[in-house]
């Protein structure tokens, strides 16, 4: 295989690829685990991070 | 999915990151105000008082080192680290490698300040650092992207999220680019030559410079907008799916646009014409990152009148969106004989710069202040608006500025007359110019007098916050 058709393959390839991945990103047995994701942020564990949460901490020992 | 919330809070490693916090705002003002500086030299060029230190030509090199790689850099590290460690549950890997990329960070920005204006260098825009400086960027960037993969490792949560990509794919190709093209013959301590030489030089070069845009200057800023957007919002990121196509299109697209730096060059004509036509299709991934960043406040837009935190993230957004479509525009040969070498290669760097990278780091930067040194807000608010409307009044002078005397340069250089001679000198397109970068260097003033409003604003909360703690530790003795 010369350079040049080499070149065509790997673009064929890296199209079927990136059609492959939205496919996968777009169908419906993603969904819930994206959901989960991008909701992932805002369940956060508080380290001694500050005050506030420090309080919540102590509060949920005393309880 | 993560079952940790019911258990012992997480010890995280927060101090490398009000360490880089910290830096980012003081490398920030410094970087910055050398950029008012030289822009303040191209009118009175008697500024540099005549000594070689101070010359236009070294300290431009000191500017972009500075904002790129102290300031911005920075900023990548700190909401790296915190981000990597808040959405993995997980404390930092080892807290002394990471404490010496901190270190060793500071030490290449000393030895660029140094050694900058000093003229040594290797002359390769955004690599102009010498050999030695370049070992010690390697090993620190290898024990950075030990630590954050590390941690990544050992996470608790079974999901990566999309934001820990865009970093992990900016420290990648950061290290490999920066090894490829920096490989050097050294001939003394302070000097070296490339390995490449002629076009394949340049290309190096270009691959570097272009990629060192679309994963530093853009990747890495997109893995911060991806976690501060939405937590700022306080919903979730608008489309996750679309973050994951956003990620791959981006990465396996960028990589291939470096020739356009290279128009009517050496370069082969058809590398030329791969770059211009994959810069083009670049402008839909951007588009799409962008979208999905701001859609991220549909519903929500009445917060944008309150919280000026969410206007830096959201406005940061609207001009990646205008120099990623700009950008592929310039890109296009025959548009590209008009903008190279004028101001409008300047206008479009500082919107991007700017307008993306500066506001998405000072929004997140505002973030993170009070929630790393045990406050529940900033100092002032109100401080923060002010910030805002100074650095948004700032870059839109200076890049309106710099469009309209770049295509003025740009037209006035190829005007003919009928007899094919030149219209006009250079030297009267420089006359032609000095108004518009007056304005330039108005705006640049209004942006480095909101960081400084920023560096009080910051100042007064960390201090507030060292207050408190003393305040707590006070009570637990007399307890
Ligand atoms: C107060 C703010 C700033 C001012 C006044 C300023 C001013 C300048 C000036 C006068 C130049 C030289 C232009 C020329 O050679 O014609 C320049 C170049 C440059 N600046 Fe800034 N700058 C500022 C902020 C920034 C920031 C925050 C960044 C990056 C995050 C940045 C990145 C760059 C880059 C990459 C170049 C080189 C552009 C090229 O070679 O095409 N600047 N700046
Ligand atoms: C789709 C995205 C983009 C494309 C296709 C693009 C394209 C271009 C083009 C065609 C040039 C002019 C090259 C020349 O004539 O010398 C340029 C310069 C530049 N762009 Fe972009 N751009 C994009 C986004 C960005 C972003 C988001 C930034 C962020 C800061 C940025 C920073 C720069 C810099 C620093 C230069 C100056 C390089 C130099 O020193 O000459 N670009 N870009």
């Amino acid at each position: 295989m010369d350079y040049g058709t080499w070149r065509g393959v790997f673009t064929i390839i890296i199209l079927v690829l990136f059609i492959a991945l939205v496919i996968w990103a777009f169908s419906k047995r993603q969904r819930k685990s994206f959901d989960e994701a991008a909701n992932s942020i805002f369940e956060e564990n508080e380290s001694s991070l500050n005050n506030r949460s420090d309080d919540q901490q102590e509060s949920k020992k005393h309880e | 999915m993560s079952q940790t919330s019911q258990q012992q809070p997480i010890d995280y490693n927060l101090k490398v990151v009000r360490q880089f916090t910290v830096m980012t705002i003081i490398w920030g003002i410094i970087g910055m105000a050398l950029g008012v500086f030289i822009a303040a030299e191209l009118i009175w060029p008697d500024l540099s008082l005549h000594l070689p230190y101070l010359t236009y030509s070294r300290l431009r090199p000191l500017h972009t080192n500075a904002v790129i790689f102290a300031f911005g850099t920075s900023a990548l590290f700190a909401t790296s680290y915190y981000v990597v460690q808040k959405t993995c549950q997980v404390r930092l890997f080892s807290d002394k490698l990471a404490a010496f990329t901190f270190w060793g960070w500071q030490a290449v920005i000393v030895a660029a300040v140094i050694t900058l204006p000093l003229g040594i260098t290797s002359s390769k825009e955004y690599a102009e650092l010498e050999w030695p400086i370049d070992i010690l960027i390697a090993v620190v960037w290898i024990a950075y992207a030990l630590v954050f993969f590390a941690t990544i490792v050992k996470r608790r949560t079974s999901h990566i999220y999309v934001a820990n990509w865009f970093y992990g794919g900016f420290i990648v190709t950061i290290a490999l680019l920066h090894i490829g093209n920096s490989l050097a013959v050294p001939v003394s301590f302070t000097k070296s030559y490339s390995m490449y030489s002629g076009a394949v030089d340049a290309m190096m070069q270009w691959w570097y410079g272009h990629n060192a845009v679309g994963f530093l200057l853009t990747a890495g800023f997109l893995g911060m907008m991806y976690y501060f957007v939405p937590k700022q919002a306080e919903r979730p990121v608008y489309s996750y799916r679309l973050s994951v196509v956003h990620f791959w299109a981006l990465i396996s697209l960028y990589i291939w646009a470096g020739p356009h730096h290279l128009h009517y060059t050496a370069l082969p004509d058809w590398t030329q014409s791969v770059g211009m036509v994959m810069s083009v299709i670049l402008f839909v991934p951007s588009w799409g990152g962008m979208i999905n960043g701001i859609m991220t406040l549909s519903g929500a837009w009445h917060k944008l009148r309150t919280d000026p935190i969410l206007r830096f993230l959201i406005v940061s957004l609207s001009f990646y969106g205008m120099s990623t479509f700009e950008g592929p525009m310039m890109a296009i040969k025959s548009v590209n004989a008009l903008s190279h070498y004028t101001d409008w290669t300047i206008g479009h760097v500082h919107s991007g710069a700017l307008g993306w990278v500066a506001m998405i780091s000072i929004g997140a930067m505002y973030f993170l202040v009070p929630r790393l040194f045990n406050q529940e807000r900033l100092y002032s608010t109100r401080l923060v608006n002010v910030h805002f409307w100074l650095h948004t009044i700032g870059v839109v002078l200076y890049i309106v500025a710099m469009w309209i005397s770049g295509v003025m340069q740009g037209l006035m250089w190829r005007a003919t007359n009928s007899d094919g001679t030149l219209t006009y000198s250079f030297v009267e397109s420089v006359e032609a110019s000095y108004p518009f970068w007056f304005v330039r260097f108005v705006g640049g003033v209004f942006i480095v007098t909101g960081m400084l409003i920023m560096a009080y604003n910051c100042y007064k909360t960390i201090r507030a916050g060292q207050r408190a703690s003393a305040a707590v530790s006070h009570d637990v003795k007399t307890a």
